[in-house]
């Protein structure tokens, strides 16, 4: 084995820092036979041009995982995006999980919280309570993570446009439970560049969305800096139908678009790059899915020291949640749903992912019962603990096919990237449909492919068989609705009215200047003002995205 | 003129704050594909909004997609909606993740079609060709 | 059933489902369509105002229209949109999506949407296009906008219906424009640079300054302006709507209007007569030649002296 001076200072310094700090899970990682399995797999022969390729985990560039031991040292965290009907139900659910061994909450709220409605709006009429979670102020949140100590646990929200309201309501559950700021752990969506080409929860515009995002930047930064500040998401792009190349372009443009946001309102790159972190898909393709988590984790790298001149290691690293393709869950045949999860789950792993949602079963037919949850959490257990495939770091480099794929998406969607810089960049090419345009086009032809047969679906062009009894779904009581009007109605009854109207024209004044709005967001909450009232006064201000289509 | 140059004008809406829109892009595409002339309205729409923009463009059926499990409340909010403007006659089907369970329900709430996940999508494209078909009949200038 | 008393009465009233269901008519060229035209009110289509605007995709020309709309239901004006969009060559269908940023405007019964596809006709579509302003004026729009997107012949016939033609542009949609010179930037008595605050918005604004000072034939109040909006957040809109007041006043006052008036009727005598040529064209081709013609021009004159 011919050494490589890199790999010395590899073992020196990134490997001897880790396991001193981070001992590994077991003394001696064996196979069933008694022998011991490598930490990492590595070549007979390390050139140059392995080291520039692949390298080692934990250093740049970063292929083969962000950290030297990877799951040897810790697990990813098994996070259950949960959340529905009422504060008080979702806290039973997350407490629930925590019982089950989930060791990360995921807070799904319904669509008008996500949407910048409070439940009473017209508009959220037959929607409260619906995909997730109803939050209309401070009150719901301290009921949602009553009893649950925010210092122990990590919290990942699934909130874009109203990011910086509801991350303030979080902070102010911390203050009251007596938590310190800089042991609040866990993440914020924050995203809103996907919203307009994917998602669609955007509220205003994407210069004011931007501004607000660089807003809980700069916060952060100074109060709470364990907590992610955005997670930029290929995810819902993916679902949107996208091809796994664009969901790894498209997602890095717009990473690159909120690091130069964020350079462009003065932050120092080296102290937010860190608090980024990305969400993507994992979808049935086990050996492409793999080569995309590889190939996004070098191109980001690649493109934060080469483009925007990152020094950390931290800054370059691609740090990213998990979660199955909802798109490819069938109603036909559910518990096939399970299979599609393992295989998904299984390339999320094999990817190098920090956290992994498993969807579960019947999915495609409603808002997953618990039951059906508990079973999606076991897979993950079963891959962790049974598989093995956690036991030594990258277990597929090196393997022709996924090296090969591996550059390949990386080239192709570094030349999306290109493309959408040339044309004046994210914003402007999500302004003209450019993005939009692109994943229509490959959703409808996926979709083609599907219906001509030339795409097997099991169950549903092939394979079909006579449907057994309809499956037990989980329904969300219609009086939820009802229950979060008249809670809402106390809350306004009882605060004191005075303060939240002027901590509102405080906002708005600031809205209208260039002030950082976290402050005044802050304020507002503790006054209980509510996310519909905070909304609209930045409504007011910046206005209504409205969609090309 | 000589010959009518008449086309199956349709409506395709996403009511609710439900911003999934793949599967109604979809449909729209496919009816554009099969033929059909296809005004789609994009995501976040009111009933209200839905029935006057059918009404304007004279559409003979209209398309609702809903993903969020707010389908009970809004597809027969737009049925009603479409009273109150004078246009009770123009038939609505909706897609979307819905239980088997409300078929039924929406069935009696005025919906005509009602299409999940899987459904072929010849058998869409024949659903609103049907539905254009008997709603031509039922208009004709008298 | 509805009888065709009711559906004019139901016009002139200004009812939402008689307006649609008379468009469809006029539109699909139907045995009623004649009856519903000639029964319009005359004074109100000769008063209303028609502008088209066009221009490339990604001008924001649907932001644009939206806000002039706000605009102009603010003035308690009542107002019409026909936006075109191409038929699918292949199928004949359409997806026709420009209303999606006016869908707010929807259950104003004062604002009136229509979305008409091109469906790939030869002649017809300004006939359509035309037949709907008039129904639309007839119900007592003070403003038509015909909305096309693109720089195509078509969509210049289609600008050639209005009384004031306006082209939006964009910063940054690049060679775009140089490609239009040559046509809209011509014919449009209204230059709009919309996302007037973004970079090379002023060079723009510059460029078109310099195109209409070429035109010199034009009287001094009908030299196009540039306008510069920025539609997203509503600025300009005002200006832009004074500048179409005062010319359709400028146009009124000299011959220009009417002249306007009379060339788009023109237009649309030549776009229903071809529509009505080409089947007859097409029967006569097809009985006649069978062996190989050596001059196809030759052929389409002996062809046409046997239609007189």
């Amino acid at each position: 084995m011919t050494k490589h001076p890199q790999l010395d200072s590899w073992q020196e310094n990134e490997l001897q820092k880790s396991l001193s700090r981070f001992p590994e899970r077991k003394a001696k990682f064996v196979n069933h036979g008694g022998q011991e399995i490598p930490r990492v797999a590595l070549p007979d022969t390390i050139n140059d041009e392995y080291v520039k390729k692949l390298g080692f985990p934990g250093r740049y560039p970063f292929t083969r995982g962000v950290q030297p031991t990877m799951y040897r040292g810790r697990l990813w965290t098994m996070r259950q995006y949960a959340g529905f009907s009422t504060a008080a139900d979702s806290n039973r659910r997350y407490r629930y999980l925590l019982d089950q061994g989930t060791t990360g909450l995921s807070v799904a709220f319904d669509l008008p919280t996500q949407i910048g409605y409070d439940s009473d709006d017209p508009l959220s009429s037959g929607e409260v309570g619906k995909v997730g979670v109803a939050i209309d102020s401070l009150a719901d949140m301290e009921m949602l993570f009553d009893a649950i100590p925010l210092d122990k646990v990590s919290t990942s929200m699934t909130i874009n446009a109203p990011a910086a309201i509801l991350l303030a309501m979080y902070v102010a559950v911390a203050e009251k439970q007596g938590v310190a700021l800089e042991k609040l752990q866990g993440t914020i969506q924050n995203d809103v560049l996907k919203e307009y080409v994917a998602r669609g929860t955007y509220i205003f515009p994407p210069r004011p969305s931007l501004r607000l995002i660089t807003n809980i930047f700069k916060w952060c930064a100074e109060h709470t800096p364990a907590f992610n500040t955005i997670s930029i998401s290929g995810y819902h792009i993916r679902e949107a139908g996208s091809t796994a190349v664009q969901e790894v372009a498209l997602t890095l443009a717009n990473g690159c678009t909120y690091v130069q946001a964020a350079l462009d309102a003065g932050l120092e790159l080296d102290v937010f790059a860190r608090r980024l972190a990305f969400f993507f898909n994992s979808s049935s393709d086990l050996l492409e899915e793999v080569a995309k988590f590889r190939a996004a984790r070098r191109l980001w790298a690649r493109l934060m020291k080469e483009r925007f001149g990152a020094k950390k290691p931290a800054s370059l690293m691609l740090r990213f949640h998990t979660q199955t393709a909802g798109h490819t869950l069938t109603a036909q045949q559910i518990d096939n749903n399970i299979v599609r999860v393992t295989i998904q789950a299984l390339a999320a792993v094999m990817g190098g992912t920090q956290s992994l949602h498993t969807n579960s079963r019947d999915e495609a037919l409603s808002l997953p019962t618990e039951a059906s949850v508990r079973t999606a959490l076991r897979t993950q257990q079963i891959i962790a603990h049974e598989s093995g495939v956690a036991n030594t770091v990258d277990p597929l480099a090196g393997s022709y096919y996924i090296e090969q794929l591996t550059d390949r998406i990386e080239q192709q969607a570094l030349e999306l990237i290109d493309t959408i810089d040339k044309s004046s960049g994210v914003v402007a090419c999500i302004e003209n449909g450019f993005i939009q345009r692109k994943i229509e086009n490959a959703s409808y032809a996926y979709q083609q492919e599907i219906e001509k047969g030339e795409r097997i679906i099991v169950g549903v062009n092939e394979f079909q068989s006579e449907e057994e009894n309809p499956p037990e779904l989980l329904r969300v009581n219609p009086q939820v609705e009802e229950a979060q009007i008249a809670n809402l109605a106390l809350v306004r009854e009882q605060r004191d009215q005075t303060e939240v109207d002027s901590d509102l024209q405080r906002l708005r004044d600031a809205a209208r200047s260039d002030d950082n709005l976290m402050p005044h967001i802050l304020a507002a909450v503790k006054h209980y003002a509510t996310l519909g009232e905070i909304c609209n006064v930045l409504r007011s201000v910046f206005g209504e995205y409205r969609d090309r289509g | 003129m000589t010959k009518e140059t008449r086309k199956h004008r349709v409506l395709i809406a996403k009511p609710g704050l439900d911003g999934h829109d793949r599967g109604a892009k979809y449909i729209a595409r496919t009816l554009r594909d099969a033929g059909f002339e296809v005004v789609y309205t994009g995501i976040r729409r009111t009933p209200e909004e839905i029935a006057a923009a059918a009404v304007q463009e004279d559409v003979a059926a209209i398309g609702l997609s809903s993903l969020s499990g707010a389908h009970l409340r809004l597809f027969p909010a737009v049925v009603e909606a479409l009273r109150k403007v004078a246009a009770p006659d123009i038939p609505v089907l909706g897609g979307g993740v819905i239980p088997e369970e409300d078929f039924t329900v929406l069935k009696e709430a005025g919906i005509a079609e009602i299409f999940t996940p899987g459904t072929p999508v010849e058998k869409i494209i024949a659903a609103f060709s049907d539905a254009c078909e008997a709603h031509y009949q039922k208009r004709n200038i008298g | 059933m509805t009888s065709i008393a009711e559906l004019i009465a139901g016009i002139k009233n200004g009812e939402p489902r008689a307006i649609g269901r008379a468009i469809s008519i006029v539109e699909d060229g139907g045995v009623h369509g004649h009856s519903i035209l000639a029964a319009l009110d005359v004074e109100r289509i000769e008063a209303a105002t028609v502008v088209g605007l066009t221009g490339p995709p990604g001008a924001g020309k649907s932001t644009l229209t939206n806000q002039l709309i706000a605009h102009y239901r603010s003035q308690g004006k009542r107002i019409g949109i026909i936006a075109i969009d191409p038929s699918s060559p292949i199928s004949g269908g359409a997806l026709l999506g420009d209303r999606i940023r006016m869908m707010a405007h929807a259950p104003d019964q004062h604002v009136v949407v229509r979305s008409m596809a091109t469906r790939g006709r030869l002649g017809g579509l300004c006939a359509a296009a035309g037949a709907a302003v008039r129904v639309m004026a007839g119900s007592g729009c003070n403003i038509v906008i015909i909305e096309t997107v693109g720089v195509g012949q078509s969509e210049m016939d289609i600008v050639r219906l209005a009384d004031i033609t306006a082209l939006v542009l964009a910063p940054g949609l690049g060679d775009d424009i140089q490609a239009m010179k040559a046509g809209l930037l011509e014919v449009a008595d209204i230059l709009v640079v919309n996302k007037a605050d973004c970079p090379g918005a002023e060079s723009l604004a510059m460029d078109l300054d310099g195109v209409v000072r070429e035109r010199q034939k034009a009287p001094d109040n009908l030299i196009p302006k540039v306008c510069m909006t920025v539609a997203s957040e509503g600025k300009g809109i005002g200006e832009l709507a004074e500048e179409i007041a005062r010319l359709d006043a400028a146009c009124r006052a000299s011959a220009r209007h009417l002249l306007r008036r009379r060339q788009s009727q023109h237009l649309e005598i030549l776009d229903w007569a071809m529509e009505m040529l080409r089947p007859r064209l097409l029967e006569l081709i097809s009985s006649e030649t069978d062996d190989p013609v050596s001059d196809p021009r030759v052929k389409a004159m002996e062809i046409l002296k046997k239609i007189n």
